[in-house]
């Protein structure tokens, strides 16, 4: 029995993370370290216009400026930005007509990961525009979404093909000076990706978007810009997997969410970058700027299970400016060994009946901390505006932390804000019990995981839910016993 | 089938086993009496492989196989099933999700394939049934919200569906009604069989006018001090345990 056990741990324990892997492929790559220079060189290599370089210029002066800030409840060394690859782009030959010319070895690193292009064209119908290492490599199923206006391509591509589309939205929801990593995005983002689904219609497909760090050193700064106009509907999905490194990788992406009047968009994010090694050596730290903006009647809701990276420090929002419009956030976030995660979200309720949904669940593990923050704020002109959250903490172990801070804000009595919080322990009673019926451990600690997670993964897209299942089991291995 | 010898166990580090024997032969039902602290749940747990308790001494023989080397899970696989005393909750489980993890996890464990949905859904449907278990309970998450009658069915519903060999119920008549405990009783006589046997744990001798037992133990200070028909049953229900405490203490 003892041993078994031992054996169990031993084996989840000696385990190395699972996708870590590195790509062999050659990379254009400008020299270490941030100045005016290097932003013109990335601006230059790119093609941009002559205002997106001023945005960025403007970004960078502004930045410096600007201090990291330090009150999420998270300790990490500060990461010595001189010392960061800001440009990095996988060498294509020519430009590609279809998938069969794109690198074996690239096609290959998707295979092992599980995602194969074909197979995702052929039998899921999800449209993938893959991301790797900071430049659009691939983009599927692109004349199909044409065919209803929807555009749907690498950022670096939208700039080129409908610049007055990026400039129009690009930083109005997360302005280029909102805080310091924004800032540094604004001034270093050297692709992602960008949508745009006309008046009235509704994407018939998830799109999606595999991001995934590939050269060592390099900083990712992505790049996300959705825009719903009028009426429409899109759901989109981004999953990450990053290869295993030894120093930290820094990731600060901006994303913006536009849903005009009665529009909806889904956002749903899977994120399993390199959390680091059971002693909390290496990792990705993930500074996120995630916001979304709904104009009348118009909904957004934000999906997300983050099992990866080393420090995670993101607060997906919704601005609801339009009257009658909705905001949703659920959430599973779960830290394992040394990881640090505060994360939450922000609802500001700005125009009148507005309504918004709050379900966070945290699970933490081994020595890790997870935080839950958010802030629920009613505008004086938001009357009747409603808010239901509900923040759930799971403990595994003894050696772990979890933490809540709900921030409130009302300015109209009228409005209707409700809290709910709850903190639990898996039970070695329950795990007991289902040993005792035969489950294994691990399957035991999936099942009861799931179970508590069941409300956020009911979010997701079907073959997400899957793969956000299977990350949970993957990211708690061996956490209890 | 199971044979014990000389078990020892203690909880820590104080000793509730103190050298128990029993044997138990296909078929056959073994009721466990005896007063409260007299060891009887640390039993079902012991057998069960709960951690909680440390075996400190003895040995025990599952159909050729020594158990106690065995984790909690193998000896499910291998035919064990407990009916706890107090059935675990495990909230956005289901119930059916639950037992076909189980199921499958014991058949992988034989070299089986996984069970279908079809034969799967058909053998839901005529469990459920021998204990009167409401479909909708099925697809409730394990135990959450249950009534404690709820509870102990769900118990007797999952063990006819694991189809053990040795079904240990650990006071699973606590807390019934007359009605609930008819129906419970009812469903274990229908899983009675000459391959299948069953230990009995209870206080009380009114569960065994329903499940009839073929013997009957009585546990002091961690030892079987009597062993009889059915009929010492009713000889306890009568008179107490005092009278057993008294000689035991006096020999002692």
């Amino acid at each position: 029995m003892a041993s078994n056990e031992e054996e169990i741990l031993r084996e989840v324990t000696d385990s190395d993370y699972k996708f870590g892997f590195t790509t062999n492929i050659d990379s254009d790559k400008v020299e270490k370290g941030l100045n005016e220079d290097i932003i013109r060189l990335i601006s230059a290599k790119k093609n941009e216009p002559e205002w997106l370089l001023e945005f960025r210029l403007e970004a960078f002066e502004q930045w410096k400026k600007m201090e990291e800030p330090d009150w999420a409840h998270v300790n990490y060394e500060k990461p010595d930005f001189q010392d960061i690859h800001y440009y990095a782009a996988p060498q294509p030959k020519k430009k590609l007509d279809s998938l069969d010319e794109v690198d074996p070895e690239l096609l290959d690193t998707f295979n092992k990961l599980g995602i194969s292009i074909d197979e995702q064209k052929r039998l899921t119908g999800v449209a993938v525009d893959i991301v790797m290492d900071s430049v659009s490599v691939a983009t599927t199923f692109k004349e199909k979404l044409a065919e209803l206006g929807i555009i749907f391509c690498s950022f670096s591509e939208a700039v080129q093909n409908h610049p007055e589309l990026v400039r129009k939205y690009m930083g109005t929801i997360v302005p280029k000076t909102d805080n310091f990593y924004a800032a540094l995005n604004s001034a270093v983002f050297t692709d992602g990706s960008f949508a745009y689904i006309p008046k009235g219609v509704k994407c018939p497909m998830e799109l999606s978007t595999y991001f995934r760090i590939n050269e060592a050193q390099t900083g990712q700064f992505e790049r996300t810009l959705v825009v719903a106009d009028k009426g429409s509907y899109v759901s989109y999905l981004e999953g990450c997997t990053a290869p295993m490194r030894d120093e930290n990788q820094l990731h600060a992406a901006v994303v913006e969410l536009v849903a005009l009047d009665d529009a909806e968009i889904k956002y749903s994010t899977v994120q399993n970058w390199y959390p680091g090694d059971k002693n909390g050596h290496g990792g990705i730290f993930n500074f996120v700027t995630k916001r979304g903006l709904c104009e009348r009647n118009a909904k957004i809701s934000w999906t997300q299970v983050e099992t990866g990276s080393a420090v995670t420090w993101k607060y997906p929002s919704c601005v609801l400016k339009g009257d009658n419009s909705v905001g949703e956030f659920y959430s599973v976030a779960v830290t394992n060994n040394f990881q640090q995660a505060d994360t939450g979200t922000k609802m500001i309720h700005i125009g009148a009946n507005t309504k918004s949904t709050i379900i966070s669940k945290g699970i933490s593990a081994g020595r890790s901390h997870n935080s839950y923050r958010g802030l629920v704020k009613i505008n004086k002109n938001a009357r009747h505006a409603r808010n239901f959250s509900q923040c759930d903490s799971l403990l595994m172990g003894d050696r772990c932390g979890a933490h809540t801070f709900p921030y409130i804000e009302t300015e109209n009595s009228t409005a209707k804000v409700e809290h709910e919080a709850t903190t639990s322990k898996i039970g070695e009673d329950q795990i007991f019990y289902c040993l005792q019926r035969g489950i294994s451990e691990e399957k035991a600690i999936s099942l009861i995981v799931n179970g508590y997670c069941k409300e956020v993964l009911n979010k997701l897209p079907m073959e997400f839910a899957v793969e956000a299942q299977k990350l949970l089991s993957i990211s708690l291995e061996g956490s209890v016993g | 089938m199971l044979s014990i010898k000389d078990l020892h166990a203690e909880v820590e580090g104080k000793s509730i086993l103190n050298g128990l024997n029993l044997e138990i032969k296909p078929g056959e039902v073994h009721a466990i009496m005896g007063p409260n602290g007299s060891g009887k749940s640390t039993l079902a747990s012991v057998l069960a492989g709960n951690e909680a308790f440390e075996v400190t001494d003895g040995s025990v023989d599952f159909e050729g196989e020594d158990l106690l080397e065995m984790g909690p899970d193998e000896r499910s696989h291998a035919g064990l099933f407990l009916a706890f005393q107090y059935p675990i909750e495990i909230p956005g489980v289901s119930n059916i999700n639950f037992l076909k993890t189980a199921i499958n996890e014991k058949r992988e464990a034989l070299g089986q394939e996984p069970i279908s949905a079809k034969e799967f859904l058909a053998m839901v449907k005529e469990k459920a049934a021998l204990v009167e278990l409401d479909n909708k309970l099925a697809n409730r998450s394990v135990n959450e919200g249950f009534s404690g009658g709820e509870k102990k069915r769900n118990e007797i519903f999952q063990m006819a569906m694991l189809e053990p060999k040795l079904g240990i119920l650990d006071e699973t008549d606590s807390g019934l009604d007359i009605d609930a405990l008819r129906i419970v009783a009812n469903g274990v006589n229908q899983l009675r069989s000459p391959e299948r046997s069953f230990v009995v744990v209870t206080h009380y001798q009114r569960l065994l006018d329903y499940i009839v037992p073929d013997f009957v133990h009585v546990l002091y200070n961690g030892k079987i001090v009597r062993t009889g028909g059915k009929e010492l049953a009713l000889e306890l229900e009568e008179k107490g345990y005092d009278w057993i405490k008294k000689e035991e203490d006096q020999l002692a």
